[in-house]
């Protein structure tokens, strides 16, 4: 069963003469990984914050369709109701932490929902592991770096225990091997957790090797929807101005001087593994 | 800093590369005389930052801060786009074509009118890239101009900066590995770790050498990993390359030699 449903989505920001998103339509499976991708100003931000509820409760406008959220219908429901299931993620971390410290701010959400102490060390426990935050647990959110202080908020919306993670371009304010780090802890919490991600994204060499979908917006509408090796050849993804990978540029650039691989190459690691299979460069020694 | 010594010459492209707290916008904050060095000397011209006013400085130095949101001030990205030239005494059918100018390259016709506030975070360093090359500084340093930038913006820098080279030298600071290494002419490299100068050659040596990158935190550009992959699967490839056709070249030529 599809744990988001979106049924032609449209919502325009109040006092904006265009709508944001423009007839979305779009089903989620339970433990997916979906990157979401495309220019600028394409409405990623928009469909993220309908994810939540953030839309329409918080940004107001008028909203025309239905967004079903494990099951939650977000028009009917309010935010704190959905961040139960939905733990969103924003670009900069600073935003995000509050607290004196790193285990004050993960507890911050379960310390709101009542729940029993016990329940509530449990939850803040395993989040502080998860991420990798155990350790720094006492510090100051704003001692940490940017990378630190990404996985400190993803924590703190793991402590929600949601069945999905939404990330807006965590990593546009860190350094590269930070950024590496945040997409290698969200692969892993959808893989052994199951937790369905979505996430916003530019740079598809970093996120395009774990995607099981990869989604291209323009101007508030879906224009491609479907695997990696689907969407990063196709000649729309060019024309929409997407960043292909070297690896599959090199893929197809090979195609054309009639090397085939057997299939699209994501890393690096892949494409040399393939081609040393159709080369067997190892049986020469 | 810590006892770095460089020179760079008239018309030079030069990228600076580092982990995050190496010292990158520290050292470029010298070249206009925002920080003058506790000990060492930095010239601009032959002149001794020391020596001079950062208004003296920039107008030689034009520099473009990482967070458009430290720099942009005004009521409307018009009067954004004048400020400077109105400082410089630039006179006013001048600036007035200089703006009209800047405007148009940087696709920011529609919102003269607006204020740089309310403008995306993308707009937003347009803006503030227009402010400082309408008056045409001889050295152009930008820092971190690609960050939160999308696919096709960074083709538009690409190509802009190319446009620029020649008539002046370019120093930027990026941890954007892929986007240098589609830079054309490629940069002369400078990577600094721990206030320290780390390495200084050409960008196709040092993105290729994993030690280099690892060091400075940066992620492996793909084409070099590919044939250092290759490599130890037993095929006999060269690793120094950047570009994808070439990379394509090195492998049908491995894959012939068979």
């Amino acid at each position: 069963m599809a744990i988001i449903e979106i049924e032609g989505l449209r919502f325009t920001y109040s006092g904006a003469k265009k709508p944001a998103l423009d007839g979305i339509d779009l089903s989620i499976e339970k433990g997916e990984f979906v990157v979401l991708t495309g220019p600028s100003g394409c409405g990623k931000t928009t469909l993220c914050r309908c994810l939540n509820g953030l839309i329409p409760h918080f940004y107001h406008g008028d909203f025309q369709g239905r967004v079903v959220v494990a099951g939650l219908d977000t028009r009917e429901h309010e935010i704190w109701e959905l961040a139960q299931h939905v733990g969103l993620v924003f670009q900069n971390p600073e935003n995000q932490l509050f607290c004196l410290t790193v285990e004050a701010d993960v507890a911050f959400g379960p310390e709101n929902l009542g729940l029993p102490r016990e329940e509530i060390r449990r939850r803040v426990d395993w989040a502080l592991k998860a991420t990798g935050m155990w350790e720094l647990r006492f510090r100051a959110p704003h001692e940490l770096s940017g990378g630190q202080q990404q996985r400190a908020a993803i924590a703190g919306v793991l402590a929600m225990e949601p069945d999905i993670l939404v990330l807006d371009e965590p990593t546009s304010f860190l350094d590269p091997a930070g950024a590496a780090d945040i997409i290698s802890l969200v692969a892993g919490l959808c893989r052994e957790h199951g937790i369905t991600v979505i996430l916003a994204e530019h740079r598809l060499e970093l996120v395009a090797p774990y995607a099981d979908r990869i989604i291209v917006m323009e101007k508030g509408h879906i224009a491609l929807n479907g695997p990696p090796e689907d969407v990063l050849t196709s000649e729309r993804a060019i024309e929409l101005g997407v960043g292909i990978p070297k690896v599959v540029k090199l893929y197809g650039l090979l195609a054309s001087s009639g090397l085939e691989l057997p299939r699209v190459p994501l890393s690096p690691h892949e494409m040399a593994e393939l081609l040393a299979e159709v080369a067997k460069f190892g049986d020469r020694a | 800093m810590r006892g770095i010594s460089l020179t760079i010459g008239e018309g030079e492209f030069v990228v600076i590369m580092g982990p995050n707290g190496a010292g990158k916008t520290t050292l470029v904050k010298t070249f206009n005389g925002l920080i003058k060095p506790t000990r060492g000397r930095v010239f601009v011209d032959g002149i001794d930052t020391k020596d001079a006013t950062v208004a003296e400085l920039s107008r030689k130095v034009g520099l473009v801060f990482q967070n458009p949101d430290h720099q942009l001030f005004c009521e409307t990205v018009e009067e954004e786009i004048a400020f400077a030239l109105k400082n410089f005494g630039f006179e006013e059918e001048e600036i007035e074509k200089r703006v009209n100018w800047a405007l148009k390259t940087f696709g920011l016709e529609e919102y003269r009118d607006v204020s740089p506030l309310t403008l995306s975070g993308g707009e937003k360093k347009r803006v503030a890239l227009a402010s400082v090359l309408v008056w045409e500084p001889k050295y152009l340093v930008l820092d971190e101009p690609t960050l939160g930038q999308d696919y096709a913006q960074k083709e538009r820098l690409r190509r802009l900066v190319r446009g620029l080279l020649g008539d002046r030298a370019v120093v930027m600071v990026t941890h954007d590995v892929e986007f240098v290494a589609d830079m054309r002419p490629r940069p002369r490299l400078v990577l600094l770790s721990d206030g320290r100068l780390i390495a200084d050659g050409r960008a196709e040596d040092i993105l290729t050498d994993p030690r280099y990158i690892d060091m400075a935190r940066l992620v492996r550009p793909q084409v070099p990993e590919v044939l250092r992959d290759l490599r130890s699967l037993g095929a006999p490839v060269r690793t120094d390359v950047l570009d994808v056709e070439e990379a394509r070249d090195v492998i049908l030529s491995a894959l012939g030699a068979r």
